[in-house]
């Protein structure tokens, strides 16, 4: 990694939103990617999966036919980069039917009015 | 104010470059500070010096290299999101053996770093894009 540790001395809260289906559009893998090299800043951070971005956490996810590559498997490496704050919108995961069970690593569930109170706080939004 | 700049979509097909530069140009205006402009996702288009727009229309890479070269600004291209769309820079073409590079004047090719560290170094970091 180019840049590593933090020599800014200064923590902020981060928090990135993704609200886009994992594939279609770039957005929700180079989105990751900012959160991954984000991760060596040491910053406060936050990811947040809402609207079709709760797709991006959805198990068994096969990209063979559409040979896009599959990235999923990089969420569960967020824990090991010390990214633990994972939210998930529930309003969007009940409109599309899906439960925790559905999700590839273990996340809050939080309603709307909590989710807007969070981000009230944040410093840094980033927003795929 | 120390301001922060993302640049998510290309140029021409979205407005937000087009915001972006006149957000930007309007603070430098003003008297702010703009610790950096960040070009990610299709952004990274904004940065080929290749870009050859009819005449009568603006030249929105143009436009962002003269602004560069007027205040110094740090403009800096994602170099994941420049390798994915072939824009390079010279170390990039000789890195890569490709036989060309079409970064332009005032664009440098630099990691994601460079973006959280404007998020952490200014007092906002505004994204244009959807």
């Amino acid at each position: 990694m180019e840049e590593d540790g933090n020599p800014t001395g200064v923590i902020k809260k981060f928090m990135y939103i993704n609200r886009r289906a994992p594939y279609g559009t770039i957005y929700a893998l180079e989105g990751l990617e900012v959160v991954l090299i984000g991760a060596a800043f040491e910053q406060d951070v936050s990811v947040v999966f809402l609207d079709d971005g709760v797709f991006q956490l959805k198990k068994s996810q096969d990209t063979a036919d559409s040979e896009m590559k599959n990235f999923s498997p990089a969420y569960r490496a967020l824990e090991m980069y010390d990214v633990e704050k994972l939210y998930v919108e529930k309003e969007s995961m009940d409109a599309r039917g899906l439960t925790e069970d559905d999700l590839i690593v273990p996340v809050a569930v939080i309603g709307k009015s909590e989710l807007t109170m969070l981000m009230e706080q944040q410093d840094v939004i980033l927003n795929y | 104010m120390k301001f922060g700049i993302l640049v998510n979509e290309g140029p021409y097909t979205h407005q937000a470059s087009d915001t972006a530069y006149h957000f930007t140009k309007a603070a430098l205006e003003k008297g702010h500070e703009i610790v950096r402009v960040f070009f990610y996702h299709d952004g990274v288009n904004n940065g080929t010096r290749l870009t050859t727009p009819p005449q009568d229309d603006r030249h929105i890479t143009n436009r962002w290299s003269d602004l560069a070269e007027k205040y110094g600004l740090d403009m800096v291209v994602c170099v994941a999101a420049a390798q994915r769309r072939g824009i390079v820079d010279a170390d990039e073409a000789k890195r890569h053996g490709k036989d060309a590079n079409n970064i332009a004047p005032g664009f440098h090719i630099s990691g994601l770093g460079q973006l959280i560290e404007a998020g952490i170094l200014a007092d906002r970091l505004i994204a244009f894009g959807d």
